[in-house]
């Protein structure tokens, strides 16, 4: 009998994307989850810190501490990797306007340390292109975002080379609808783009230019279509590869690698049934490990409980056991590429390659990436995928367990009634995080602070690489604030066009009839057609869910203000009241709902239009659901309201209810 | 619950003057009302209105040109000189209705969020949706307009993306601007064959384009030469970039010289009248044909006579109708 081989691979990097509430906080739990036999650590920042604000900016309110930790300082950034030595770690940082700023912090406790910078080994996602289209933690115009991308990477080839300066995103363009060849395409044209910037901006010799190609790496997207998307991982290695020696110039083929990271797929998680995530996840994950000539280098997988609110430290664990069981228990690296050969595999790995390479050239027709999200074309392309998508679901052509099918089931003993199955943030971590930033500014040497800021805006305006400058800033005691402020100032700040103005050519189903008759017909009965606005507050950038509501209400006959993300509950009242709007919709995902709502309804007070009826959608918990309707809201939706004909005519009876109409009767036929 | 009251037309028009923000918005609501007893009441708040704003003052502006010229854009940076003059600003902004569904996307305000926060409140913005006219402007616009040059020193209409044949906005703005899109002939094309309606002013945005702009500007220029509007003012061409926001402070300038031109000329008054005199005829079209504006005394007699009298658009329209529907039944 032969000898079963028993090399094994080495297996990817295992991290968790966590951080949470304070730096302290968020300390506690990276070593908690070190000591797990967690490989890397991957920070999730809150919003403000994406967005290049303070905790106590107007816009943070709500945010602090919510979807990631708040690192306002170098104080901060000590403590978040307190008695975690930055020589020996791998930390994966997702972070992108701020990346420059961050990655400065980084290098400025690990100096304190007593770290070299040559030693210091992660990646920073600095990829702001994406943002435009997805994610929307973007501050800057288009072209001083990509001069930011190119700062660090530049910077990082020469002083921090183990470091992947950018890591190219086609996940969140999956997040936001994209097809597998769009994926493919979008992220392919973005690394063309960067990497066109590097060369052009004469920082790096021609001679060291394979050095950069060698450290770009992609984080990339695996969703329930796992042999698709494992073919998708294979027609990526070998686009780049081509790429990369045909337009670069890359003799060196380790040189040209595909080298990706890995978050599965977000989006296609439950809320109905939630458990029925864990098998997803684990299917997700096969898709980006079978193939050894196609294999993540790191992997963090999402908690079964996302789609309900934060996931606790023992949701996290259960995805990094997932993770575990499959590299250490299974056979998996114990074998070669065990696709290699597959006819069948091949054909799709071609098919997805001409499906992009075609995609592609309609980007370059447009003169590249940039201009082609400035016109909104590539975000119209995603908006009418995405859109495609929610109405194979409804239609049911695309099943969903639990959601659009099979939804009868035993009452989970995993959700709890209420607050059990999810982790709450403390309420309490805004305040302190505030009082902290405060004492911070009033310890600090302002004099030092006030010539760095002076120096950063000089390097702004020169062109002077934008690290050596931030560095000293960090050292300095510069704010995430004032550092986001004094770009801001030089470059100016940006909307990129929302998609939503696509046009839809299906013949309408009679439910969509029904609705636009509703609509119509109420319009008539209150004298003008009904208005609502479709506002983002806070700075919550995933705009996915109020951009299919935006498209869906204009297919029924609403009129529909759209104003993008990020705005002010000063800005969404006065919208309301300038606009005449029957209703106002608010999405929210980052868990900032309460205090927005609050906010919100304070402002509409104020401005003497209380009796707009209010809607939210979003991640809301259940205990939430409930408070928000004793305070007046007209109705909640979460992701289980899929049914988005039923959310529309609730709207028209909401809009009735309010200026006194009976509910809609439907007229006999 | 009981059906919500209509608002007092009086002290809605009172708001109006004073600025008031909240009486301003509900104005434009009662105005686009069509409920028979909510279209009395709109047809007093026009009444009640200053009348002398409403003829002589302030300064009607459109803004009008191809998809993706910029206009919205070009709006925000106008708004930001305005207000460093301390001028206040409405602003009506037009985009296009879904024919089949009547739904709208209306997003201009996205371009214009930096005006949000204007300390004391001196921009306003309303966006419409045309609702099946063409021309890129809807019915309501003009009552609008006269609500908001009630409260405001400058009014901008900025209409949907149209072609270069249909320029209602020429119809109902003291001064028109029509912005260009570099190295696009064709609106140069349409001036040059006449099919285009002569605007006040052209703009080539997106200068920061270059060799591409400065080309469209010159031939804009050449085209131009002597060219005059009916009134007899002679166009001008700019070129501007919304974005990098040169160039703003002259075409601000520019539109400026042309409403001075219309009150020295003393054609603001009676240009506005046209314009009222223009919606009334159309409103009658579309309602009763060309037979009914036969059996009302043609069109050239009932411009005559909507030139010659007072009252605002709502009561003059009701007027012309009731007279028709009374002969109609003799």
């Amino acid at each position: 009998m032969e000898k079963q081989p028993t090399k094994r691979d080495k297996p990817w990097l295992m991290r968790t994307y966590s951080g949470h509430s304070s730096a302290k906080a968020s300390n506690q739990l990276y070593r908690t989850n070190l000591a797990k036999g967690q490989t890397g650590l991957s920070v999730a920042f809150d919003l403000p810190t994406q967005t290049g604000y303070d905790s106590d900016h107007v816009l943070a309110r709500g945010e602090v501490g919510k979807v990631g930790v708040p690192i306002g300082h170098i104080g901060d950034m000590e403590t978040l990797f307190d008695q975690i030595p930055l020589a020996q770690m791998n930390t994966s940082m997702t972070i992108n306007a701020t990346a420059a700023w961050l990655l400065s912090l980084y290098v400025a406790v690990a100096e304190r340390q007593g770290a070299s910078q040559d030693q210091l080994q992660g990646t920073t996602q600095n990829d702001i292109i994406k943002e435009y289209l997805s994610r929307g933690t973007y501050i800057y115009p288009p072209e001083p975002s990509v001069r930011l991308i190119t700062d660090v990477v530049c910077y990082t080839v020469k002083h921090i080379p183990k470091w992947n300066p950018t890591n190219i995103c086609s996940y969140h363009l999956q997040e936001a609808g994209a097809t597998p060849v769009q994926e493919l395409a979008y992220a392919l044209s973005t690394g063309i783009t960067i990497l066109d910037a590097v060369r052009d901006s004469g920082q790096v010799s021609v001679a060291d230019f394979a050095d950069v190609v060698g450290r770009i790496s992609f984080f990339v997207n695996a969703g329930i279509r796992f042999v698709e998307e494992c073919c998708k991982m294979r027609a990526f290695a070998r686009m780049w590869d081509k790429i990369t020696q045909e337009r670069y110039g890359v003799e060196d083929e380790k040189m040209r690698r595909f080298r990706y990271g890995v978050q599965v797929n977000s989006l296609g998680l439950t809320e109905s049934q939630p458990e029925n995530n864990v098998q997803r996840i684990i299917l997700e994950m096969l898709a980006v490990t079978l193939s050894k000539n196609a294999r993540a280098r790191a992997i963090q997988l999402p908690a079964w409980n996302e789609a309900l609110g934060l996931p606790r430290p023992w949701d996290q664990q259960w995805a990094l056991r997932m993770q575990q069981v499959l590299a250490f228990e299974t056979d998996l690296l114990e074998y070669g590429d065990i696709l290699a050969g597959s006819t069948v595999i091949e054909a799709k790995v071609q098919a997805l390659i001409q499906g992009a390479e075609a995609e592609m050239e309609r980007v370059r027709e447009q003169g590249g990436m940039i201009p082609a999200i400035e016109t909104g074309y590539v975000k119209r392309q995603l908006v009418t995928s995405h859109t495609e998508r929610m109405r194979a679901i409804e239609r049911g052509d695309l099943k969903i367990i639990g959601l659009n099918c099979f939804q009868q089931t035993e009452p989970s003993p995993l959700v709890g009634e209420g607050e059990g199955s999810i982790m709450k943030v403390d309420p309490r971590a805004e305040r302190e995080q505030i009082e902290r930033l405060q004492a911070f500014r009033t310890g600090r040497n302002q004099a030092d602070v006030d010539a760095a800021l002076a120096a950063l805006a000089d390097a702004a305006k020169s062109g002077d690489n934008i690290m050596p400058v931030s560095i000293r800033c960090a050292h300095a005691g510069v704010t995430t604030g004032e550092w986001g402020q004094a770009l801001r100032e030089a470059f100016g700040e940006y909307r990129p066009p929302t998609g939503i103005d696509i046009s839809l050519h299906d013949s309408p189903s009679a439910a969509v009839q029904e609705v636009r008759d509703r609509v119509r017909h109420t319009g008539e009965e209150l004298g003008r057609p009904l208005r609502i606005l479709v506002g983002k507050p806070g700075l919550d950038g995933h705009s996915n869910g109020a951009e299919q509501i935006a498209v869906k209400a204009r297919d029924v006959g609403f009129e529909i203000v759209y104003q993008g993300i990020r705005l002010t509950p000063q800005q969404i009242a006065k919208a309301a009241l300038e606009e005449g709007v029957h209703l106002i919709g608010l999405s929210v995902l980052s868990g900032s709902h309460m205090e927005l709502v609050e906010d919100i309804t304070a402002e509409l007070a104020k401005l003497g239009i209380p009796e707009i009826p209010v809607i939210v959608g979003g991640i809301i918990p259940v205990d939430d659901e409930k408070v928000l309707r004793n305070q007046g809201i007209a109705a909640v939706y979460t992701p289980k309201n899929i049914d988005m004909n039923a959310i529309m005519a609730d709207m028209v009876d909401i809009i009735r209810a309010s200026n006194g109409l009976k509910p809609y009767q439907q007229k006999a036929a | 619950m009981a059906a919500r009251a209509l608002p007092d037309p009086e002290m809605l028009a009172n708001g109006v003057a004073a600025r008031d923000r909240a009486a301003l918005a509900r104005s434009l609501n009662l105005l686009d009302d069509k409920r028979p007893e909510a279209r009395r009441r709109a047809a007093h708040l026009l009444a009640t209105l200053p009348a002398d704003k409403l003829d002589r003052s302030g300064h009607l502006i459109g803004i009008t040109g191809p998809p993706g010229a910029g206009k919205s854009s070009l709006t925000s940076a106008l708004i930001q000189v305005w207000r460093q003059r301390n001028l206040s600003v409405g602003i009506l902004a037009v985009d296009p209705s879904s024919p089949v569904s009547g739904g709208a996307l209306l997003g201009d305000r996205l371009r214009m969020l930096a005006h949000d926060h204007d300390a004391e409140g001196g921009v306003f913005i309303r966006s419409l949706a045309c609702r099946g006219e063409y021309g890129g402007l809807s019915a309501e616009v003009w009552p609008m307009s006269l609500a908001m040059l009630a409260a405001f020193d400058v009014v901008l209409i900025e209409t949907v993306g149209v072609g270069q044949k249909e320029i209602d906005i020429s119809k109902m703005s003291d001064t028109t601007c029509f912005v260009a899109q570099p190295a696009s002939g064709d609106s140069i094309q349409f001036l040059k064959a006449g099919i285009m309606e002569v605007p006040h002013l052209l703009v080539v945005n997106k200068a920061d384009m270059g060799t591409a702009a400065r080309k469209t500007l010159t031939e804009l220029r050449t085209t131009l030469k002597k060219q005059f509007d009916p009134d007899g003012w002679q166009v001008p061409a700019l070129a501007v970039s919304a974005t990098k926001g040169t160039g703003i402070d002259k075409l601000a300038d520019t539109l400026e010289s042309h409403r001075v031109w219309l009150v020295e000329h003393d054609l603001l008054a009676t240009r506005r009248k046209r314009f009222q005199a223009e919606w009334i005829l159309k409103r009658l079209r579309e309602e009763f044909g060309r037979f009914g504006i036969e059996r009302l005394g043609g069109e050239a007699g009932l411009f005559d006579e909507l030139t010659r009298r007072h009252g605002s658009p709502f009561d003059q329209y009701d007027a012309l109708r009731d007279r028709f529907l009374a002969n109609w039944k003799t």
